[in-house]
């Protein structure tokens, strides 16, 4: 596919790997539809797949066709994190993803929407959002870290699970005009606070290394992400050419 | 005024007055003038047992449809085949959860619990609408479940906006507009598969051949054999009957099939120019019963998933519970640090 024009490469880069998180977020959380615990989680997972759904349309439509870039790249061209892409599991994963990537996203969009890149406007609209997304997550993980003690065991074990993930996020893009260092540090300052309110302990492993080191960002994913793709493209790269 | 003031008074004291026999025909008096006034019963009035357990079981039902009614759309979130379609989908169903909470509020303000009723639905002590236990078989599925099952559940809900009971008449009127807004989505999914290439236009004629005797079904048994119909209609929970409605669909859905390009799979409708509307081919009540009794082609696989998200929620709701039982006795979280 030659879906990536050539006329700005960093800004194709950024806006596809900003994209793809959210694309791909988007997706997982979508998987939640008719298996949430309460009525009102049915609700709000929803709405936050739909905003990071809007996000994504904005972003891919900055360096082509939405469909076509969402569509008909292959697993090796998407640049999502490795964070987003892992599968929901229980609700105790879910929600440690979120509160991951959600504090993560959060930084670093106030920071884009302070400057004056490409970024800004879609920054400074996501970030009110993202600000809804972060509470969200930390208040399930204040329920469940300090909740039983089985949401306490389960919800540690996610915040474990997924931390070797979490190393990738600061990892420089190019063409995104951040301070990395210190986006790493707020968040590990920020999420350090959470952990500790929630009465969870913050995992001692590394937090990146040969396997994650900003593999996703060069299209170097984990083995459930190509399976999630088959099913998001297989209807519309069944009936090539058509419109919807 | 002074009268409905004066009945309104009597309706509301009705609620904690001693249930002497003299009192409570006074009240079902003051009842039956308020519903003959076409005045609004509140949560608070008096109102006759068999009118309070008609509107649970049918609210609650309701609020079922809602819940189960997520699952057959949600079958095809993950695999929407444009992102601006996966949106519109997934807000639908977003909503869907939302009619469920409105309408499990106003079952509630009839005396039972969102709990009760969802452990009703689990147990199948409570039933859901019929057209759920249809499976989702393509993408054009989820258009025809827009045009034809939210066209059938409008045609069959906007007279429940003026039903008697007031929250049940409000929820109605929040919900109504969404529908609608999802039913025109619906139409224009189809339309847009119809106007495409030859397989998009076969998957479309392929799913509303398989939709459009399931949703005549919506409105329920031919009068003759409605159990609630009469009472629910003197009550003015129902204002017009199911032959009736049925018949309002039809002749709203053959000028949009029309107008889709596509075609209804009944070989005797056609336009009866005496009566004024069209008339259509007998319905197949053998399936509706055996679909209602848990026969249809889902019906296992629908509660199933339902039960089996309640199950594996349950440890949630726990945390829920417990962490908000330990945060409103003044205890601080970090007292709770300790444990970590």
């Amino acid at each position: 596919m030659t879906t990536t024009p050539a006329k700005d490469t960093a800004l194709t880069t950024a806006a596809l790997a900003l994209g793809d998180d959210a694309l791909v977020l988007s997706h997982r959380l979508g998987e939640w539809a008719g298996h949430a615990p309460v009525l009102e989680e049915e609700v709000a997972l929803a709405n936050i797949a739909l905003d990071l759904l809007g996000q994504a349309r904005v972003l891919l439509s900055m360096v082509g066709d939405e469909d076509e870039l969402a569509y008909l790249r292959e697993e090796r061209a998407f640049r999502n994190l490795q964070l987003v892409e892992q599968p929901n599991g229980d609700f105790a994963h879910t929600i440690a993803r979120q509160l991951y990537f959600s504090t993560y996203q959060h930084l670093l969009h106030t920071e884009l929407a302070a400057g004056d890149g490409p970024f800004a406007p879609l920054a400074a609209k996501a970030v009110k959002e993202v600000a809804y997304h972060r509470d969200h997550a930390e208040q399930w993980t204040l329920r469940l870290g300090d909740g039983t003690d089985e949401s306490h065991t389960r919800m540690q074990r996610a915040v474990d699970a997924l931390w070797r993930h979490t190393g990738e996020m600061f990892q420089p893009v190019e063409g995104l005009d951040a301070d990395w260092t210190g986006l790493e540090t707020a968040w590990l300052e920020r999420i350090t606070e959470v952990l500790r309110r929630a009465t969870l302990t913050v995992p001692e492993g590394p937090r990146t290394g040969a396997w994650t080191a900003g593999a996703g960002r060069q299209g170097l994913h984990t083995e459930p992400f190509g399976r999630m793709l088959a099913e998001m493209q297989h209807l519309h790269r069944s009936h090539p050419g058509a419109t919807w | 005024m002074a009268t409905a003031a004066a009945r309104d008074t009597t309706r509301s004291q009705a609620y904690d007055a001693p249930d002497g026999a003299a009192d409570t025909a006074e009240y079902a008096r003051a009842f039956d003038a308020a519903v003959a006034a076409d005045e609004r019963i509140e949560p608070r009035d008096w109102m006759p047992d068999a009118y309070r357990a008609t509107l649970v079981r049918q609210i609650a039902q309701h609020a079922h449809s809602e819940i189960i009614g997520m699952q057959p759309e949600a079958n095809w979130i993950t695999r929407a085949p444009s992102l601006r379609r996966k949106a519109i989908l997934m807000a639908k169903v977003q909503d869907e959860a939302g009619h469920g909470l409105y309408l499990y509020s106003a079952a509630e303000t009839l005396g039972t619990s969102r709990d009760e009723l969802l452990d009703k639905l689990h147990s199948g002590r409570q039933k859901y609408s019929s057209i759920f236990n249809y499976p989702t078989l393509t993408w054009a599925d989820v258009g025809a479940i827009g045009w034809l099952v939210d066209g059938a559940a409008i045609t069959n809900q906007v007279p429940l906006c003026r039903c008697s009971y007031g929250p049940y008449a409000r929820a109605m009127v929040r919900i109504c507009k969404e529908e609608s807004f999802h039913q025109r989505q619906g139409y224009e999914l189809l339309l847009a598969l119809s106007k495409g290439t030859p397989e998009q236009h076969a998957m479309a004629q392929d799913a509303v051949d398989r939709w459009w005797w399931p949703s005549l079904m919506m409105f329920g048994p031919p009068d003759d054999e409605s159990q609630h119909s009469a009472q629910s209609m003197a009550w003015k929970i129902k204002r017009h009957s199911n032959d009736e409605l049925r018949q309002r669909f039809v002749d709203i859905c053959v000028p949009q099939a029309e107008s889709l390009g596509l075609t209804l799979p009944d070989p005797d409708l056609k336009w009866n120019e005496e009566r004024g509307h069209y008339d259509f081919g007998p319905i197949d009540w053998t399936e509706f019963w055996e679909v209602l009794k848990g026969n249809g082609p889902c019906n296992e696989q629908r509660l199933t998933r339902r039960r089996r998200a309640h199950e594996e929620g349950a440890w949630v709701r726990e945390a829920a519970a417990a962490h908000a039982a330990k945060h409103t006795n003044g205890q601080t979280v970090e007292t709770g640090a300790a444990r970590a």
